[in-house]
């Protein structure tokens, strides 16, 4: 579902992101990818969401490489692909409803269905009735829980997450990594950059863990 | 157009919907962007009525030269209609001749009428309207000669035919000097016929003021948006979805600027058609001030919203572009 064959990235302000990374992630797969801050997660997950491009190498999401993926065709592309960030990114002039319903909204989905999957996906995350609050009268786990339910609500096959327990305390960090193995369950694939050592001995999923641009100790990987 | 569903193979089978689904739903966005970016507008007043007020403002003053050359058109074509022309004959000439000759130019089919002023007449009205009859009288004799006013029928009044007549007249051997007091008529009209070039030159130039306002208030309104645009752009907001709601907002400045043009336009008219009819009054002419009419008034309001949506999209075409996403 997720695969990267000999990646490298280099930013064009000359830093060097990826040294040569590779890795493939099945369809229905979820995995941890860890490593300390600017090692080069984010890199790995930008490249995902299409957010850059590598500079050698493939990345091959959802059956599409991203190098043939034209700047007109980023948009489809990017709803095929759930993003969950550390800041969550809510819209904070605009209710739970309509943050939730934004990725339906654009991808033209009737009212009425809109409607019924934002219902299923507040459900989901445990906040059916928080519709009309705004993001800032939630907590902080709470709006966390907002921005999952975005970036599931269209049904994306790939579920990609940027630290998204780094401003939780340890207890809502627990729920929202449950929240997305349950995800999982239901075939979503999730890679969930993290660097929370709790998390990662607690969940015994896959790990990828990279230092310096380079992944180490993972046994698939070609590198 | 927006492509709600131009996205990967699988997305585009996931989401097909039937024709007037999509168009009902298309509608519906439009809909929806173009009362979201009027209630916008409105919860920002006092920006707002800056914005059109300046649009308004440009708006209205090629308005107001149109209205000038309408005006001055209309008060130049009632003068068209007193062209006249003035035969002097020559001395010495008898009473007799002279009604011969005024007989005979009135007989003329391109002649409304032929009127004679005998040189006492003449001295009368000289001394009236000039105040040298002082030193016409020290003269003794009074040295006017015989006069014609010649009115041209009325089809035979543009410049070209009475200079025709002119020429004609001239050739009478009991015509002395024939002049014509078109001149400056024609020049009244090439005035005019330049004022109206005027009114193109300021519509353009005021034109593009509009498109530089309005591009720049939506270049303010799109940097001030910037993380709501990375967000949609995030989650698979195309650039004709991220341009629509700018789009709008630019319709109603552009609408809001021309309405307002109309209003102040209206307003002058109605302000000075008073002075201007009693000063018509006194002229003995019928002459009222004339304003916008529906046409005008449908010009100004469809320029507005063009120039509008143009500044918009322009500044959303260039703006929007520089603002990807960050992770």
């Amino acid at each position: 579902m997720i695969s990267f064959q000999r990646v490298f990235k280099r930013y064009p302000n000359g830093r060097e992101a990826l040294a040569e990374v590779s890795f493939d992630l099945a369809a229905g797969e979820m995995a941890f990818l860890t490593g300390h801050s600017g090692a080069g997660k984010s890199t790995v997950l930008k490249l995902i969401a299409l957010l850059e491009r590598p500079t050698r190498g493939q990345v091959v999401v959802n059956g599409r490489n991203t190098a043939a993926v034209k700047p007109r065709a980023i948009p489809g592309f990017r709803r095929e692909v759930g993003v969950v960030f550390q800041d969550h990114r809510l819209l904070a002039d605009r209710p739970v409803y309509e943050n939730v319903a934004l990725p339906l909204i654009i991808a033209g989905v009737s009212r009425r269905e809109t409607e019924k999957r934002v219902r299923a996906a507040l459900d989901q995350v445990g906040l059916l009735g928080k519709e009309t609050s705004f993001p800032l009268e939630l907590s902080a786990g709470e709006q966390q829980r907002v921005g999952i339910a975005r970036a599931v609500v269209s049904k994306p096959p790939v579920l990609i997450a940027d630290e998204p327990t780094g401003n939780l305390d340890p207890d809502l960090a627990v729920e929202v990594m449950n929240l997305f193995r349950r995800l999982n369950d239901v075939g979503v694939t999730v890679l969930v950059a993290t660097h929370d050592v709790h998390l990662i001995d607690r969940f015994r999923v896959r790990r990828l863990h990279i230092e310096q641009g380079t992944l180490v100790g993972v046994p698939d990987a070609a590198a | 157009m927006p492509r709600p569903d131009k996205g990967s193979p699988a997305s585009r089978s996931r989401e097909r919907r039937s024709p007037v689904a999509a168009l009902s739903y298309w509608l519906e966005r439009h809909a929806q962007n173009f009362v979201a970016s009027l209630g916008k507008l409105v919860r920002q007043p006092f920006a707002s009525a800056l914005t059109i007020g300046v649009i308004g403002l440009g708006l209205a003053l090629p308005a107001v030269l149109h209205l000038v050359v309408v005006n001055a058109s209309a008060i130049a074509a009632g003068i068209e209609d007193t062209v006249q022309l003035s035969v002097y004959l020559t001395q010495p000439l008898t009473a007799e001749q002279a009604r011969k000759v005024q007989q005979g130019i009135d007989a003329r089919d391109d002649v409304l009428e032929a009127e004679l002023v005998t040189p006492e007449q003449g001295l009368r009205e000289f001394e009236q309207m000039s105040g040298f009859g002082e030193a016409l009288r020290a003269l003794g004799d009074n040295p006017l000669p015989y006069a014609i006013t010649v009115r041209p029928a009325p089809r035979f009044d543009t410049p070209e035919a009475v200079a025709t007549l002119a020429d004609e007249l001239k050739t009478l051997p009991e015509v002395d000097i024939v002049q014509v007091d078109t001149e400056w008529v024609q020049r009244l009209h090439a005035i005019l016929e330049a004022l109206g070039q005027v009114v193109w030159l300021a519509a353009i130039l005021l034109g593009v003021g509009v498109l530089i306002i309005i591009g720049n208030t939506i270049r303010l309104d799109i940097n001030g948006r910037r993380e709501e645009i990375e967000v949609i752009k995030l989650v698979g907001g195309s650039n004709a979805f991220v341009r629509r709601p700018f789009l709008y907002t630019g319709v109603w400045y552009g609408l809001g600027g021309g309405a307002l043009a109309w209003i102040i336009v209206t307003a002058a008219v109605a302000f000075l058609a008073g002075p201007v009819e009693r000063v018509a009054t006194l002229y003995g002419s019928g002459i009222r001030l004339q304003g916008l009419d529906t046409e005008a008034a449908g010009v100004l309001l469809a320029g507005g919203t063009v120039l509008g949506w143009l500044g918009a999209w322009a500044a959303a075409q260039y703006h929007l572009r520089r603002i990807e996403p960050r992770a």
